[in-house]
C-alpha cells in the first residue's frame, strides 16, 4: 500500500503568497506541485517554491530542546526546558520589572502563533517589548 | 499593498518600480507586470542596479542610493509644471497641496539630476509616462524603506500617487512588496511594540481595557522597544531576558559585530527555531519549533490576503508546533487563556478582538480559499483595494519633504557605497534555502557585485576574491564584475553568514520607523 497525499498550503518564502501542494509519501515530503486555479499564483511557482519541501526533513533539524550546561548546549526534555524558562522569566519579571523581558515574534510563523506570542508578552509578562523583523 | 496582485495584470496601465528587485524577490508578481506590459502597459524601473526587470523595462535608469526623496520631488515638479496632475482628486480628497507645490518647485529636473544621477530628460519622460498612465501603480520593496529617510521615502510615494489620483482605484495605488511570507500577518497580529492586533494603539486606555477584559491582563500604556532598541538595552542590563521565535538577528540585523556583543551580554536568551541558527548557537535554551509543513494556521500575504497553512506531516522528532509551545510555556507560568485545542480556536479569539479580521474564519477560508482584510464581519466579501472614496484618516495628506543625505557617505578612505539585497535562489538568512541542494548549488557562496570600470580602478585584474571593509567590520568574498551596477556602488547579498554583509552595514535608523539604513553605507574594496 502506498500512503500518498497532496496537501494544499501556502508558500513560506516571500510575501507573494503563492499556493502549492505538498506531496507526502509515507509521512515524508517528496515534492511540490503548483496550484492551478489559485488567485495569486495561477499554477506558477518560482524556483524557491518548487523546492520548498527540501529543507523540512534536513538532518540538521532541531528535534529536541537544548539547555546550556557548562557552556555547551545539551539535550533536555520539554519539561526541563519549559520549567527553566518559566522560572527565569518569572524571576526577571519580579526582580527587574516586566520591561526587562523582550520578545521577538516571527514573520515566518503563522498569524495564530504571532497572536499568541504577543498575548504572552502583554498578558503574561506584562510588557509591550514585542517586535519582529518587519524592518530588517 | 493598497491594491491587489491580480489587478496588475488586468487594470494597471503604468508601473513605477523603485527599490524592488521584483523578478528575483517576488517572481510571480514580476510575471503579472510583464503580462501587463504585453497588453501595452508601460514599465518604469529605477534602481542602483539594472536588475532583471530593469532589463525588460520600457524606461530604466540607475540612481545614487538614498536620493529617493529628491527623485520623487523632481517627478512631481515636472507633473505640476506641465499641469498633468489630477486637480479634481486633489481638491476633493487631499489636503496641504499648496505646501507640496511650493516645495517641489525647487526640485527642477536639472537639480534632481545632480543629486540622483538620473538625467533631467529621463526624469521628465518618467514623470509624463506615470502621469498619463492612469491607473498607475507604484511598486516598491526594502529599497525604499531601509533608509534613515525610510518614512520620508514612503510618504513621497504616496505624494506622487495622490497627485495623479492613483489612490482608491483599481490597478493603482502604493504597493510595498513584503519580503517575508507572513510579515504582514506578524504586524496585523500586534507583533509590534506600539499596537495590539489590528493596529489598536497600546497608548489608548480604552484599547488597553478591551484587552484587559478579554485576557484578564494587558500590557502597559507605554510603547515598548523595537528590535534594535532591545539589543542595545541588553548591554545596559535593561533587558535581562530575550525570547526569540523564528528569527535570526545574528545574520539579519545591521552591524553584526555589535549584535554579537549584545547577545553575549544577554543574561538569558531563549531561541525557538527549526535549525541551530547563528542566533540559536548563542542561546541558553533552544526550543525545537516546526516548519510550515508541520502545522495548521494562516499566513497573510503582501496584499492583505489571509490564506490557510495546512499540516502535511507530523512535527519532526520531538519538535512541537510553535503555537503549542507558547501555550505550554504560558500555562507553566500559571497563566489562563492559553488552553487552545487547535489553531482554528486561536483564530476564533483573533476574530473577536481584531476588527479587520472579524469575518476571516476557517470555515470561510475553506469555502473561498482566501479573504483580504479589512473583512469585519462574516458576510463581508473582503477588500481587494483600499481608500476607495475616502482615506482612513479622511483627507489624504500631502507631505512637503526636503531631500536629506544618507547617514554615511563615501569618502577617500571608504570610496564605495554598499547596498544589500536578496538573490532569486536564496531567502533571508539562508537557513532554509542553503539547506536545499538545488537552490544552494545555484549560488553556493557570497560575492560582491562591482562595476567593470571600478574593478579596473581597484586593480582586480583577474583576482577572484576581495576584502570589503566598512567602519564596523570586514568580510572576504568572491567578486562578480558587471556593467549593470552604477559606478561607485557595490552590492552584496546578505544570505551568507560566513561572509555576512551585515557585518558591514550601518545601524543608523529612521527616527520614526526605526528601520536601519541597510541600503547605504560606505566601504572600501581591496584585492588580496
Amino acid at each position: 500500500m502506498i500512503d500518498y497525499k497532496n496537501v494544499l498550503t501556502t508558500c513560506p518564502y516571500c510575501g507573494t503568497g503563492c499556493a502549492l501542494h505538498l506531496q507526502v509519501l509515507d509521512e515524508k515530503l517528496v515534492g511540490v506541485l503548483p496550484a492551478k486555479n489559485h488567485v495569486v499564483s495561477e499554477g506558477g511557482l518560482c524556483i524557491k517554491g518548487w523546492n520548498v519541501h527540501a529543507f523540512v526533513n534536513h538532518p540538521d533539524r532541531l528535534t529536541t530542546p537544548l539547555i546550556r550546561k557548562n557552556g555547551k548546549l545539551e539535550e533536555a526534555t520539554w519539561d526541563e526546558a519549559l520549567t527553566l524558562i518559566a522560572d527565569k522569566f518569572g524571576e526577571v519579571k519580579t526582580a527587574s520589572g516586566p520591561d526587562s523581558v523582550a520578545i521577538l515574534t516571527s514573520a515566518k510563523c503563522t498569524n495564530e502563533e504571532n497572536y499568541l506570542l504577543q498575548k504572552f508578552a502583554r498578558a503574561v509578562i506584562g510588557t509591550n517589548n514585542v517586535d519582529h523583523c518587519a524592518r530588517l | 499593498m493598497t491594491n491587489s496582485i491580480p489587478e496588475f495584470e488586468t487594470d494597471t496601465n503604468c508601473f513605477l518600480i523603485i527599490g524592488s528587485n521584483t523578478s528575483e524577490g517576488h517572481p510571480l508578481i514580476a510575471t503579472r507586470v510583464l503580462k501587463a506590459q504585453k497588453r501595452g502597459a508601460k514599465v518604469i524601473v529605477l534602481d542602483p542596479r539594472k536588475n532583471q526587470i530593469g532589463h525588460w523595462a520600457d524606461i530604466f535608469h540607475t540612481f545614487r542610493p538614498g536620493s529617493d526623496v529628491a527623485i520623487f520631488n523632481g517627478l512631481m515638479n515636472v507633473i505640476i509644471s506641465e499641469s498633468l496632475q489630477d486637480e479634481a482628486f486633489i481638491a476633493e480628497r487631499t489636503e496641504d497641496f499648496e505646501a507640496l507645490k511650493t516645495l517641489v518647485a525647487e526640485y527642477t529636473p536639472e537639480k534632481v539630476a545632480e543629486i540622483s544621477g538620473i538625467p533631467a530628460d529621463v526624469i521628465r519622460e518618467i514623470a509624463r509616462t506615470y502621469a498619463k498612465g492612469k491607473p498607475a501603480a507604484i511598486l516598491y520593496a526594502m529599497g525604499i524603506t531601509q533608509h534613515t529617510t525610510g518614512v520620508d521615502n514612503v510618504k513621497s510615494t504616496s505624494n506622487l500617487a495622490m497627485l495623479c489620483g492613483n489612490m482608491g482605484i483599481l490597478g493603482g495605488g502604493v504597493n510595498p512588496l513584503r519580503g517575508q511570507n507572513n510579515v504582514q500577518g506578524a504586524c496585523d497580529m500586534g507583533g509590534l511594540p506600539n499596537v495590539y492586533p489590528g493596529y489598536q494603539a497600546v497608548t489608548i486606555p480604552e484599547v488597553q481595557k478591551k484587552f484587559q477584559d478579554a485576557w484578564g491582563s494587558a500590557g502597559p500604556l507605554t510603547v515598548g522597544m523595537t528590535v534594535t532598541e532591545m539589543l542595545h538595552a541588553t548591554q545596559e542590563g535593561k533587558v535581562r531576558a530575550l525570547y526569540v521565535m523564528g528569527e535570526n538577528p545574528m545574520v539579519s540585523d545591521p552591524d553584526l559585530n555589535h549584535v554579537r556583543h549584545c547577545l553575549e551580554q544577554t543574561e538569558f536568551l531563549v531561541v525557538q527555531d527549526i535549525f541551530l541558527t547563528e542566533t540559536a548557537e548563542m542561546a541558553h535554551v533552544v526550543l525545537p519549533g516546526t516548519s510550515f509543513a508541520e502545522k495548521d494556521g494562516t499566513f497573510s500575504n503582501t496584499e492583505r490576503r489571509v490564506q490557510r497553512v495546512r499540516q502535511a506531516i507530523k512535527p519532526v522528532g520531538d519538535a512541537k508546533e510553535d503555537w503549542i509551545i507558547i501555550c505550554e510555556l504560558a500555562r507553566k507560568m500559571g497563566a489562563s487563556g492559553f488552553d487552545f485545542q487547535s489553531a482554528q480556536a486561536v483564530m476564533e479569539e483573533i476574530n473577536k478582538l481584531t476588527p479587520s479580521y472579524g469575518g476571516i474564519t476557517y470555515e470561510r477560508l475553506e469555502e473561498l480559499g482566501s479573504l483580504q482584510w479589512p473583512c469585519p464581519t462574516v458576510d463581508h466579501p473582503g477588500t481587494p483595494y483600499l481608500h476607495k472614496g475616502k482615506f482612513s484618516r479622511g483627507l489624504g495628506k500631502f507631505f512637503a519633504l526636503e531631500f536629506k543625505e544618507p547617514n554615511e557617505l563615501p569618502n577617500d578612505e571608504y570610496p564605495f557605497t554598499l547596498t544589500t539585497g536578496r538573490l532569486m535562489f536564496h531567502f533571508h538568512t539562508g537557513s532554509m534555502t542553503r539547506r536545499s541542494k538545488k537552490l544552494d548549488s545555484e549560488v553556493p557562496e557570497a560575492y560582491v557585485e562591482i562595476n567593470v570600470k571600478d574593478a579596473g580602478k581597484i586593480g582586480l585584474n583577474g583576482h577572484k576574491r576581495v576584502r570589503v571593509t566598512s567602519r564596523r567590520g570586514e568580510i572576504e568574498l568572491g567578486v562578480r564584475i558587471t556593467d549593470d551596477i552604477k559606478r561607485g556602488v557595490v552590492f552584496i547579498p546578505f544570505h551568507f553568514a560566513e561572509a555576512a554583509a551585515n557585518k558591514l552595514t550601518n545601524s543608523a535608523i529612521d527616527p520614526v520607523a526605526k528601520i536601519p539604513e541597510y541600503k547605504v553605507c560606505a566601504v572600501k574594496v581591496e584585492v588580496f
